[in-house]
């Protein structure tokens, strides 16, 4: 499958509209917000503002490709925490968490803290996020 | 904006591929037919239908409609574990399927008010019952042995005398022939099993893994999309439009005004979100473009008019204030606030001819069909109206405006078309939170007593801004509330718990004055106003004195209530249930922060311990973040904050600890998704009044002089 864009569409867009890849949530547009959260080499960027020109050789991954079965041991945290409420900010906060952990894997709490201060929650799920990613962080270290 | 950096003369086009050697790899999964095309489950071939809300099949899964809208309330969970609890049915094999909406099979199918457990309690319950009756008659029937002799439990009949089971599927048929009782008996609460329980989100896998759920997230072949550039500033109005340019644009395949709308539809929202900026317009006044400056001196200078419109009045309160030893009078403000859900507005519509069908995120389905059959001048029962997961409402998806765009745009252009709006479209289209005054009196006799009460209220597109038969009415002899309502372009709605999520910050603040002033300890202040309305009421109380007491008492007792230094109280009774909220305070390097918030609320039964947890947790934390920093201002008729770089959100860092606790009293449900926003603004500020001795009058707190020192969240 391929598509043609023009170079300045954001990568999010890109995902959205052409691949149909939904999971990537529009929120802000401005990079405020983080719903758009995606990993480009890992590390974790927002498609609404990234050109996707600028992409280059880069793996994208995003929340769909985080793992096949949606079992990737940030996922599973969050689904044994149950952290979602309306769930429209959760595939960013989560792609945000999956490469804190994949950089420290065992962060502390004020580590937690500023790196989930990147994504907003309307709904208010913020205790449970920062207990989601403690938890996740002891299955990556404990496996 | 992002756009902003755009050269949209540049015709430059990428080629993605992909898949490796395409110039970008892609880490996702291919195969996944899930993952590309949005699908709503309406019903289930294979099921036997027992009621609207539930079918069971011969494979022994059961079916579940949940017909009201899922924005964060979790009643896609809750709802049918309500069901489920009277069949006596086995959890892991229930299968939840969000209703399309449907009038003749539900009623009330909205979110808004609190009110669809409250509402629904009983008859998911019947529901649930119901087929379960039917199951134990045709099991009954099946054995040839008395129905009396039968028990259920886990997804089965049992007969134990003769140690024979059989599962609902097995029993589905010969069930589903019987006939429907009229009359069922229901479980005595104490035998609830599933309610009550912690049970997780049943769409919580498909949230996490990125799963399409969400209105913006439908797509269908060969549907077109649509941005609108709507009038930027309230009370203006289209004058001309020149959209040669933004036609020439790529992919843009028409530019269609309708009333004070330019819609530009396309095949992209990037291309479509290019072309919109591209647009020319001009706009004339239609009326007075407001600003902020004006609204500030309107809400003063009203509360000083000569007449209001009489909301209650108790016993001679003239005479009262006379009398008073002490006279206490505050004024308190709050801004417009935009509701911010943060999957923004967008729906589906396509209208044919024959038939019109929609999809999307709305908290007001019934309401939006009959709207857009109204503007079509088409039958309702042509429309269908099908509910995608919402990502977020807070009441702004309570209205249908956004639907409605979407149908005339569609019928106009005359095919499917999903109109999406940005964030700045979504923060400066309104319906917003209105802005508020309050002025509070109290009249205080020698003794401290308060044998006088005031409040006039006066706001913006507010409608009436008092909530007059709420405490502490009944509880003060002498008592006069009023108000006034200034009408204005700007348009206002209902934002999560309406009037009440500033009304009772300013209320909770004001009587944490008055009890210091009266010299007497704030908790004890409201209990001797309660016992008041109690034994000795002044014309009607229509809030319930034990179960407020009750969760005064919790909050008290859990917040370490007379123990600890810097604590803050408040309660308030809204929608029908009754929260109390203490706020601790701590100094911490000359440093006064926000520690934790202790939380009593009585909602009567707790349907799910997990969803009602996070309920309350969140409604906490909205309304500290809105107190402490939302803010909407206006100048010459356009909002100035319009995306979330000038508009601040409460983030992860800033939230306390949040301690809640329950009341079990074994009432029906009274609802849970407002009530405990309202107490917070007033317990936090009345804990940081502790801490620095200065009081909040106004909102958002950040406006306030003499912030220094004091911080949400930990010290890091």
């Amino acid at each position: 499958m391929s598509v043609d864009v023009e170079s300045d569409t954001p990568l999010l867009w890109v995902l959205r509209d052409h691949f149909q890849l939904v999971g990537t949530k529009y929120g802000c547009g401005i990079a405020q917000c983080g719903a758009c959260t995606v990993h480009l080499n890992g590390a974790a960027v927002r498609a609404c503002t990234l050109p996707v020109s600028a992409v280059g050789t880069k793996a994208v991954t995003t929340i769909e490709g985080l793992s096949p079965d949606g079992q990737h041991p940030v996922q599973q945290a969050w689904n044994e925490v149950d952290v979602a409420q309306c769930g429209y900010c959760q595939a960013g906060q989560i792609m945000t968490a999956a490469a804190l952990l994949a950089k420290t894997p065992k962060p502390t709490r004020a580590q937690i803290d500023n790196a989930m201060q990147a994504n907003l929650c309307r709904c208010g799920t913020y205790h449970r996020i920062r207990e989601a990613v403690e938890r996740a962080s002891e299955k990556m270290t404990k496996s | 904006m992002a756009m902003e950096t755009l050269k949209p003369t540049r015709r430059e086009f990428l080629k993605l591929a992909a898949a490796a050697g395409g110039g970008l790899v892609l880490g996702f999964h291919w195969g996944d037919s899930e993952a590309t095309a949005m699908h709503v489950v309406t019903s289930e071939a294979t099921t036997l239908n027992f009621n609207s809300y539930l079918s069971i099949g011969t494979d022994n899964i059961i079916t579940i409609f949940s017909p009201n809208p899922e924005l964060g309330q979790n009643i896609k969970t809750s709802f049918p574990m309500i069901v489920a609890e009277e069949l006596d049915a086995d959890w892991a094999n229930v299968r939840v399927a969000q209703a399309a909406l449907d009038t003749a099979r539900f009623e009330r199918q909205l979110t808004g008010g609190s009110g669809a457990i409250p509402h629904s309690w009983e008859r998911l319950r019947k529901a649930g019952a119901t087929a379960r009756h039917m199951l134990v008659e045709a099991a009954s029937a099946k054995w040839q042995v008395p129905s009396e002799s039968l028990r259920t439990e886990s997804g089965k009949v049992w007969h134990d005398a003769s140690v024979r089971a059989a599962t609902y599927g097995e029993l589905a048929a010969d069930a589903r022939a019987l006939p429907v009782p009229s009359e069922v008996k229901l479980k005595n609460k104490k035998d609830f099993k599933l309610i009550g329980q912690p049970v997780r989100n049943v769409d919580h896998p498909a949230i996490v893994s990125g799963k399409p759920l969400f209105g913006l997230d439908f797509y269908r072949e060969g549907m077109l999309q649509a941005m609108i550039q709507r009038p930027p500033q309230f009370g203006s109005k289209i004058k001309s439009v020149d959209a040669t340019a933004a036609k020439a644009m790529p992919g843009i395949v028409d530019v269609v005004q309708f009333k004070n709308n330019v819609a530009v539809v396309g095949k992209s929202t990037w291309q479509i979100l290019k072309a919109r900026k591209l647009l020319k317009i001009e706009y004339e006044a239609e009326g007075t473009l407001e600003s902020t400056s004006d609204h500030d001196k309107l809400l003063k200078e009203s509360l000083n008019a000569a007449s209001a419109t009489l909301r209650r009045k108790d016993g001679d309160v003239e005479a009262a204030f006379k009398s008073a030893a002490k006279v206490i009078v505050r004024e308190y403000q709050c801004p417009f606030l935009p509701h911010n859900p943060l999957e923004p507005m967008n729906f589906f519509a396509h209208v044919q001819p024959d038939k019109v069908e929609l999809v999307g995120p709305s908290q007001t389905p019934d309401m939006a069909r009959n709207e857009v059959a109204r503007l079509l001048g088409i039958a309702p029962d042509k429309i269908t109206l099908e509910l995608t997961r919402l990502g977020g409402g807070f009441g702004r998806r309570l209205k249908a405006d956004y639907v409605l765009e979407a149908a005339e745009l569609s019928s106009i252009i005359k095919a499917p078309v999903k109109v999406t709006w940005t964030r700045e479209d979504d923060m400066m289209g309104g319906s917003y939170r209105p802005a508020v005054r309050y002025r509070f009196e109290a009249a205080l006799d020698a003794r401290g007593a308060m044998i006088g009460y005031k409040l006039r209220g006066v706001g913006i597109n507010s409608g009436n801004p008092t909530r007059e038969d709420n405490f502490p009415s009944g509880a003060v002899e002498n008592l006069l509330i009023d108000s006034i309502e200034h009408k204005s372009a700007i348009t206002t709605g209902a934002w999560r718990a309406p009037i009440t999520n500033f009304l009772a910050f300013a209320e909770q603040s004001f009587l944490d004055e008055v009890a210091m002033e009266a010299g007497q300890d704030p908790v004890q202040f409201r209990l001797a106003l309660l016992n008041q309305a109690k034994q000795k009421p002044t014309g009607s109380v229509k809030y319930d004195v034990d179960r407020m007491r009750a969760v005064i008492e919790l909050a008290a007792i859990k917040g370490g209530w007379g123990s600890k230094r810097n604590l803050g109280f408040s309660v308030y009774f809204s929608h029908r249930s009754y929260v109390a909220q203490v706020a601790e305070v701590e100094k911490i390097d000359g440093k006064s922060v926000l520690k934790k918030i202790y939380v009593a609320a009585d909602c009567g039964v707790v349907v799910n311990k997990l969803g009602a947890l996070q309920q309350v947790r969140g409604g906490v934390v909205d309304g500290l973040g809105h107190a402490f920093y939302g803010n909407l201002t206006f100048k010459d008729g356009a909002a100035e904050q319009r995306n979330f770089n000038t508009f601040r959100l409460i983030r992860l860092k800033e939230v306390p600890e949040i301690d809640v606790h329950f009341v079990d009293n074994g009432i029906d449900p009274t609802g849970l998704g407002e009530p405990a926003l309202p107490p917070t603004g007033a317990a936090v500020a009345n804990a940081f009044f502790q801490a620095t001795g200065k009081r909040w009058y106004e909102q958002p707190f950040v406006k306030q002089q003499g912030l220094e020192g004091v911080q949400l969240g930990a010290p890091w």
